[in-house]
């Protein structure tokens, strides 16, 4: 499994990624940790005659946690999410998450910025960027812009980010109240049969915010309005679940493949979005 | 389109200076360029880790990098670890619990384990079987390979306590 041939290149700055990517356009790739891409180029279902690599690209490996929202550059691995206290006690949903991605080996080279901006629905942190609502930032040779991540997904490998953009952030509003984030996959390194992630507040016993986003179960990760909406107000008894999921249910779209018939992809939404709702609840 | 790219490794603590071309896996750079056969390809897919090796502290399937990427890094693969006459702990406790049959993945299933056992010194079984979950053995059904890395760890301690 030999991709084919490229040309390789490891700039040393922002600036240099784009003048290469100006000079290219979609001839040109960037790579974070590699490990979507590069099992395609072996496949040789992406054919990348010019590679560009970003390890030496400074300024995109940070975790900052500041007072209302925590930054996350695009050179951040799983393994750094995983190992980062301050980060796990900002947002525990994400530790939770990259925990179930992939295994040890992909997590330490997997990143953020990749998993992110490569637009398969497979990945797992499109769908828990739009529940948290995260706003991700893009350079270009015209300046930086932000895309929320709700705004982003436009079909499987289709995105808002220009071919000759990068995304170099994510930026997240620090969350609050219970959390979850629960996968169903048929072995581990596998991608969801389907993934939920929840975050819910409540008040008092009554439900006060809930925002629901699924993942693999359309061509690009779902954040269902109405699945939330219909736990607002509600004391999380079992008929607001039923509805939650039922309007899940109705805003995804999954297809028949490996991971089995549409019947049974939406069973295991359903079952997957109850558990995770509850276990958020219970940490609420 | 074939430029050839001067690259420069550490392998087992060895300088390494070639010229390939950027597609060039870094699996293929071990076993055929540098006769480092320890390191195997089983899946090819990023999936069995049978190619995995240690680059600047992580664990890493080869068969996922280019060689290119690897290019001014130290690399450590099985042979890096011990031979057969300064056997490393974790090989020694797979020698003794049997920790393989076939033996394909151990090359992979030991060089993982020894970045395990650093990030983690006491590992219980549960957290063993989840940091090794990288990593494909079709013979054993994993219990000797868990027995072998517990045993590995108690010695390693041990011996770490003994040095102190």
């Amino acid at each position: 499994m030999i991709p084919a041939a490229f040309e390789y290149y490891r700039p040393q700055d922002m600036a240099g990624v784009l003048a290469i990517l100006e000079e290219h356009g979609d001839d040109a790739r960037v790579m974070a940790g590699g490990h979507s891409l590069i099992p395609m180029m072996k496949l040789r279902m992406a054919e990348v005659p010019h590679l560009i690599d970003l390890q030496d690209v400074g300024g995109l490996s940070d975790i900052t946690v500041e007072a209302s929202r925590i930054v996350i550059g695009a050179m951040v691995t799983q393994a750094d999410i995983i190992d980062s206290a301050e980060l796990t006690a900002a947002a525990p949903i994400l530790r939770e998450a990259a925990l179930q991605i992939a295994d040890p080996q992909v997590r330490y080279m997997g990143t953020v910025g990749g998993n992110v901006a490569n637009g398969d629905p497979g990945n797992d942190m499109p769908g828990l960027m739009q529940c948290l609502d995260a706003t991700f930032t893009l350079v270009g040779s015209d300046g930086e812009r932000d895309v929320p991540a709700r705004d982003f997904y436009e079909a499987a490998y289709m995105t808002a980010r220009d071919d000759e953009e990068v995304l170099t952030a994510v930026s997240i509003p620090l969350p609050s109240g219970g959390y979850a984030y629960e996968k169903q996959k048929r072995k581990i390194g596998d991608y969801a049969t389907a993934a939920a992630s929840v975050q819910i507040t409540q008040s008092g016993g009554t439900c006060t915010s809930a925002a629901i986003a699924m993942t693999n179960l359309s061509d690009t990760p779902i954040f269902s309005e109405a699945a939330g909406a219909a736990l607002v107000g509600t004391a999380l008894d079992d008929a607001a679940i039923k509805s939650s999921v039922a309007a899940m249910l109705n805003d995804i779209d999954p297809t028949e493949d490996n991971r089995g018939p549409i019947a049974f992809k939406k069973h295991v939404a359903g079952v997957i979005l109850r558990r995770a709702i509850e276990r958020a609840w219970s940490r609420a | 389109m074939s430029n050839k790219m001067h690259i420069k490794l550490n392998v087992n603590g060895k300088e390494e200076e070639f010229l390939a071309e950027p597609r060039e896996l870094l699996i293929y750079t071990l076993r055929e360029r540098l006769n480092i056969t320890g390191p195997h390809i089983g899946c090819e897919t990023s999936h069995c880790g049978a190619c995995t090796v240690t680059i600047d502290g992580k664990s890493v399937k080869s068969c996922t990098m280019f060689a290119a990427q690897a290019d001014g890094k130290s690399i450590t693969t099985i042979e890096g670890l011990g031979g057969p006459d300064n056997l490393h702990p974790l090989q020694e406790a797979f020698k003794e619990h049997h920790g393989l049959q076939c033996g394909y993945c151990t090359p992979g299933m030991i060089t993982r384990a020894t970045k395990l056992l650093e990030e983690n010194p006491n590992p219980t079984e549960e957290e063993i079987r989840f940091g090794m979950a990288g990593n494909i053995c079709r013979c054993t059904g994993y219990q000797n390979i868990v027995k072998s890395i517990q045993a590995a760890a108690v010695e390693m301690n041990a011996s770490k306590e003994a040095a102190e």
